[in-house]
C-alpha cells in the first residue's frame, strides 16, 4: 500500500463515519420513538440535526479538540526553538506551517489535529519539551507531520467527536442509570413507572453503545497507521534513532496526562492515560505497544 | 451493422483511449515537474536568506580582525557566484564554495577571542546554523521531488512522450559530506 492509497482509504473512512453517525443516531431514536408509540417525525429530526452536527465537527472538531485538551498556541517568539523544529521539518516535507500549541504538563505527548495540512495543528506538553533533546524533539515532531500529510489528522479528530464523544456520553449514562436505578424507591404510581422504563431503555442503549463505540474506534483506527506514521517520520529526519530514544523516554514516564481521556486518547503519539489500565481503558488502546514500535526504527 | 461500421467504432475507441492516455501522462508529468521548480524556490529562498546574511557577518568580522583579507574574499566571491548561479547544478557548485569559505572564516574566528564573545557575533552564528539546517531540508525536499521526476520521465511508456515534450531530466542539488556532516554536528553541540 502507496502512502496515495492510504491517504484515499482515509478520505473513505472518513465518509463512512460520517455518514454511519448519522443513519445510527437517528436509528436509535426512532427506535426509540417507535418503541414508546411515536412516528416518523422524531426520526427526521434527529437526521436532520445530527447531520448538520456532523458538518460541523468537521470544521469544528479540532478547535474542540485543542479546548478539551486546554492547550495554548504558541508564536516564534515565544518559543523559537521549538518553532525552528517544526519549521526545518516542514520545509524538508513541503508542508505549510502548522499552529504549534503547548499542554502545561509535565506528563511527555504530543498530538496532531485539523482537517487538511493548510488547517493544522501541532501540540506538545511541556513535559516533551523538558524531557526531550533537539534530535528526540525533531523525531516527535516528524511522526506528528507525517499524521498531517497522510491525513490521519481528519479521520483521527472526526472520531474524538463522532465516536469517543458518544463513548463518554454512554459510559455517563451508564453510570447515571446504574445509581439511579439503585436509589429509586420501590412503587410510586404510574409516572414514575413511566420514568422507570426510560431509564432502562437509556441504560440498555448506553450498555450497547459503549462497547460499540469503542469497536468501530478500533476499526476505523488501524494500528497501521502509528508505524506508517513512524516510518514516514524516520524517512523525514534521517534518524530513526532520535524517535526510538523518544519513544523511550515517553514509555519510561509513568505519569498519567491529565487533560487526556477515552475519547482523546487514540491522537497522541503514546497512550496518555498511564497507570489507570483498566478493562475500558483497555477495550479503547489503539495504539500499537510502544516496544514494537521502538523495534522496528532500530530495524531501519 | 455491416463489419465496415464495427472496426470504425472500434479504431475510433481506440483513438479515444489513447487520447485520454496521452493526456493524463502529460498532466502527471507537468504536475511533476511543479513539484520540482517549487521545491527549487524554496531552495532559493533559504539559500537567499544565507546570502543575505553574510555582508553583516563579514563586516563584524572585520571589526575584529581585519587584516584576513583572503579570507573575506573568499567569501564574497562564493556569495557573488551564489548569487548569479542559474541552474541548480552551478548553486550547488557555488553553494558548496561558499560552506567552505565560511568554515575557514569560523576557524579564523576562533583566534580572535573578543570576536566569539560579541553579542552579534553569536547571534550571526546562531542564524546561520539554523539556516543551513532549513538548507538541509529544503534540499532533501527538493532532491527527493527530482527524484520522483527523473524517475516518472524515464520508465516505460512514459519516456516515450517525455522526450517529444520537451521534458528534460532535472539536476539533483548534491551536498559535500563535509557539509552533511556539519549540520549534524551542529545539532549534536545544541542538545549537548
Amino acid at each position: 500500500m502507496t502512502i496515495y492509497d492510504h491517504i484515499s482509504a482515509n478520505r473513505r473512512r472518513t465518509w463512512l463515519l460520517m455518514f454511519l453517525f448519522v443513519v445510527f443516531v437517528a436509528g436509535v431514536v426512532e427506535l426509540i420513538a417507535l418503541a414508546l408509540g411515536g412516528g416518523y417525525i422524531a426520526g427526521i429530526i434527529v437526521l436532520i440535526v445530527a447531520g448538520l452536527f456532523v458538518a460541523i465537527s468537521y470544521y469544528s472538531a479540532s478547535s474542540l479538540v485543542l479546548s478539551l485538551s486546554q492547550a495554548k498556541e504558541v508564536k516564534h517568539d515565544e518559543n523559537p526553538d521549538l518553532y525552528h523544529v517544526v519549521e526545518n521539518l516542514c520545509i524538508g516535507s513541503g508542508l505549510p506551517m502548522p499552529k504549534i500549541y503547548i499542554i502545561e504538563d509535565t506528563a511527555p505527548n504530543a498530538f496532531a489535529t485539523g482537517r487538511d495540512p493548510r488547517h493544522a495543528t501541532v501540540v506538545v506538553t511541556s513535559g516533551l519539551l523538558q524531557k526531550l533533546d533537539k534530535l528526540e524533539l525533531e523525531g516527535v515532531i516528524a511522526h506528528e507531520l507525517s499524521h498531517i500529510k497522510n491525513y490521519d489528522i481528519r479521520l483521527m479528530t472526526l472520531v474524538v467527536v463522532l465516536v469517543g464523544l458518544v463513548a463518554l456520553l454512554a459510559d455517563f449514562m451508564l453510570r447515571y442509570t446504574w445509581f439511579g436505578a439503585g436509589r429509586r424507591p420501590s412503587n410510586r404510581g404510574r409516572g414514575e413507572g413511566m420514568a422507570g422504563a426510560l431509564i432502562l431503555v437509556v441504560a440498555v442503549v448506553a450498555a450497547i453503545l459503549a462497547p460499540l463505540a469503542a469497536q468501530i474506534m478500533r476499526f476505523a483506527l488501524s494500528r497501521g497507521r502509528e508505524y506508517l506514521a513512524d516510518a514516514s517520520g524516520a524517512l523525514l529526519t534521517r534518524y530513526p534513532e532520535g524517535l526510538a530514544r523518544a519513544l523511550e523516554k515517553i514509555a519510561a514516564d509513568k505519569e498519567p496526562l491529565e487533560v487526556a481521556n477515552k475519547a482523546t486518547a487514540h491522537l497522541y503519539i503514546a497512550n496518555p492515560l498511564k497507570g489507570h489500565e483498566s478493562w475500558a481503558n483497555n477495550l479503547f488502546s489503539t495504539h500499537p505497544p510502544i516496544e514494537e514500535r521502538i523495534q522496528r526504527l532500530r530495524a531501519m | 451493422m455491416s463489419a465496415a461500421v464495427w472496426v470504425v467504432i472500434a479504431i475510433a475507441a481506440l483513438v479515444v483511449l489513447i487520447v485520454l492516455f496521452v493526456w493524463g501522462l502529460y498532466n502527471g508529468l507537468v504536475r511533476s515537474r511543479m513539484q520540482v521548480r517549487e521545491s527549487w524556490s524554496g531552495m532559493d529562498v533559504q539559500l537567499k536568506r544565507r546570502y543575505s546574511l553574510i555582508p553583516n557577518l563579514v563586516e563584524t568580522v572585520k571589526g575584529y580582525a581585519a587584516h584576513e583579507r583572503e579570507v573575506f574574499e573568499n567569501v564574497t566571491k562564493a556569495r557573488a557566484a551564489l548569487m548569479s548561479a542559474g541552474d541548480a547544478k552551478s548553486a550547488a557548485e557555488a553553494n558548496n564554495q561558499l560552506t567552505s569559505a565560511l568554515k575557514t572564516l569560523f576557524a579564523v574566528a576562533e583566534n580572535y577571542p573578543q570576536l566569539r564573545a560579541s553579542e552579534n557575533f553569536m547571534q550571526l552564528q546562531k542564524e546561520l546554523s539554523d539556516i543551513e539546517a532549513k538548507i538541509a531540508y529544503a534540499r532533501q525536499f527538493y532532491n527527493s521531488n527530482v527524484m520522483s521526476y527523473n524517475t516518472k520521465i524515464q520508465v516505460f511508456p512514459n519516456m516515450l512522450l517525455a522526450r517529444p515534450f520537451g521534458f528534460t531530466q532535472a539536476d539533483f542539488f548534491a551536498a559535500t559530506e563535509a557539509e552533511r556532516a556539519e549540520v549534524r554536528v551542529s545539532f549534536e553541540k545544541k542538545t549537548a
